[in-house]
């Protein structure tokens, strides 16, 4: 029987939702919530302990919640570490492949599990990520994956290409011995490229886009506000939603000096919004803003603001929203933008 | 990915944020660590306009791609 650490964030955990987001890294014995189905999986291999932190308080001390938790889980001497699903959570999914990655790098063989758009598929490193569905949903199908790949690493086992063993590529070549010559190999694959038909591991990196310049005189300058904070007036009069948005929405600032609890809350699905509503200002800064704009530090404040909730949104549709109010900025002749992102 | 397309039209952009190494993996180029995930512009008025003046340095900056600061400076 060979040793599992599972890692789970403070909800999966059992520790409570968003308001215990904070919470430091902490060991359980055995396997806890999604770890008992992720157990009955394994075959001939026992989660021993799993090892948690709460997803706000892992996203602020990175550094050192990784290493506590790496501490946690090399005094299992593990044979391998699991961690996840955590779907399309960013923070969970983040935070997932830095203790995966962690692990790896200290020589333990580790998994994680996430969906494809989880920032985290770019920070694990050489550890293994089972892809999953955008959401708790595709626990059931994630979880015998998730299992399968685990007790392969656990047993030493030396993964095959990434597409037959159910994992995320990770730009890695290996070298293989071939009956048939590099001219001959050459042709075929000319020839399967002429009939489209071929696949490659390489690409689809994001791509760069050059640094705008420094602003030369901001007392000139027209700013505006935008955030992806799920901040809307009292009520979520355009019903924007807590996860997943499928719009952006654009709010006017005028007469307004400060964003007026009460008047306005937060609808975002993905953290605890107590403090953002009891003052909105600490997610669109409308009131410090319009103070500099008064003592002549900032030119003019654009006199409309932008929100969506950036919680689980696809890349693409997020890439959809960013043209889309780029190009009324563009428009306004704003010069200059404060986003917030929580 | 607001704020890459945002700059992506020319316009300067600072992106206020307390997961700032996601920011720079997807590439964007002003990100200024913000003090929590639930209060991006921190909780009182102080802490705001500090992060508010630290931001407006930012987008007066010329600064390597990816680039993030912390509020203290």
């Amino acid at each position: 029987m060979v040793k599992a650490v599972h890692y789970l964030n403070q909800f999966f955990a059992g520790l409570g939702g968003e308001e215990q987001a904070d919470t430091p890294p902490m060991r359980l014995d055995g396997a806890v919530g999604p770890g008992r189905g992720l157990a009955a999986a394994l075959e001939d291999a026992e989660i021993v302990a799993t090892v948690a932190c709460g997803d706000d308080y892992f996203a602020e001390h990175e550094e050192e919640a990784t290493a506590a938790l790496l501490e946690l889980v090399r005094a299992e001497a593990p044979d391998v570490l699991v961690a996840g699903p955590a779907f399309g959570s960013g923070r969970y999914g983040y935070a997932s492949a830095r203790v995966a990655r962690a692990a790896a790098e200290a020589g333990i063989p580790a998994v994680a599990a996430m969906h494809e758009e989880n920032p985290g598929v770019a920070a694990v490193g050489r550890a293994v990520v089972v892809p999953t569905g955008p959401n708790v949903a595709g626990m059931r199908d994630a979880l015998p994956r998730l299992a399968a790949l685990a007790g392969r690493l656990a047993h030493g086992e030396r993964l095959g290409p990434a597409e037959e063993d159910g994992y995320l590529p990770r730009g890695l070549r290996r070298n293989r011995q071939y009956d048939r010559t590099g001219a001959e190999r050459a042709v075929d694959l000319l020839l399967a490229k002429l009939g489209g038909d071929t696949r490659t591991e390489v690409g689809g990196a994001h791509d760069t886009v050059p640094s705008p310049p420094p602003i030369p005189d901001l007392s000139h300058a027209l700013l505006a506000l935008v955030t992806e904070a799920g901040c809307v007036p009292q009520g979520n009069p355009d019903r924007l939603a807590s996860v997943r948005a499928h719009a952006w929405l654009r709010y006017s600032l005028a007469g307004e000096e400060r964003l007026e609890p009460g008047r306005y809350e937060s609808v975002h699905g993905g953290f605890d919004v107590t403090l953002a509503n009891e003052d909105p200002n600490r997610l669109v800064p409308l009131d410090t803003v319009r103070e500099l704009v008064g003592e002549g530090r900032i030119g003019e404040l654009y006199d409309c603001f932008y929100t969506t909730t950036g919680n689980g949104t696809p890349v693409a549709t997020a890439t959809t929203f960013g043209q889309e109010i780029a190009a009324e900025l563009r428009d306004a002749g704003v010069q200059a933008v404060l986003l917030s992102g929580t | 990915m607001l704020a890459k397309e945002i700059e992506r039209a020319g316009i300067t952009t600072v992106f206020v944020s307390s997961l700032p190494t996601i920011a720079t993996m997807i590439g964007v180029n002003r990100t200024l660590r913000g003090p929590a995930i639930t209060h991006p512009f921190g909780l009182d008025e102080p802490e705001r306009r500090r992060i508010v003046e630290r931001a407006l340095e930012m987008l007066e900056a010329d600064v390597a791609p990816t680039t993030v600061w912390e509020v203290a400076a």
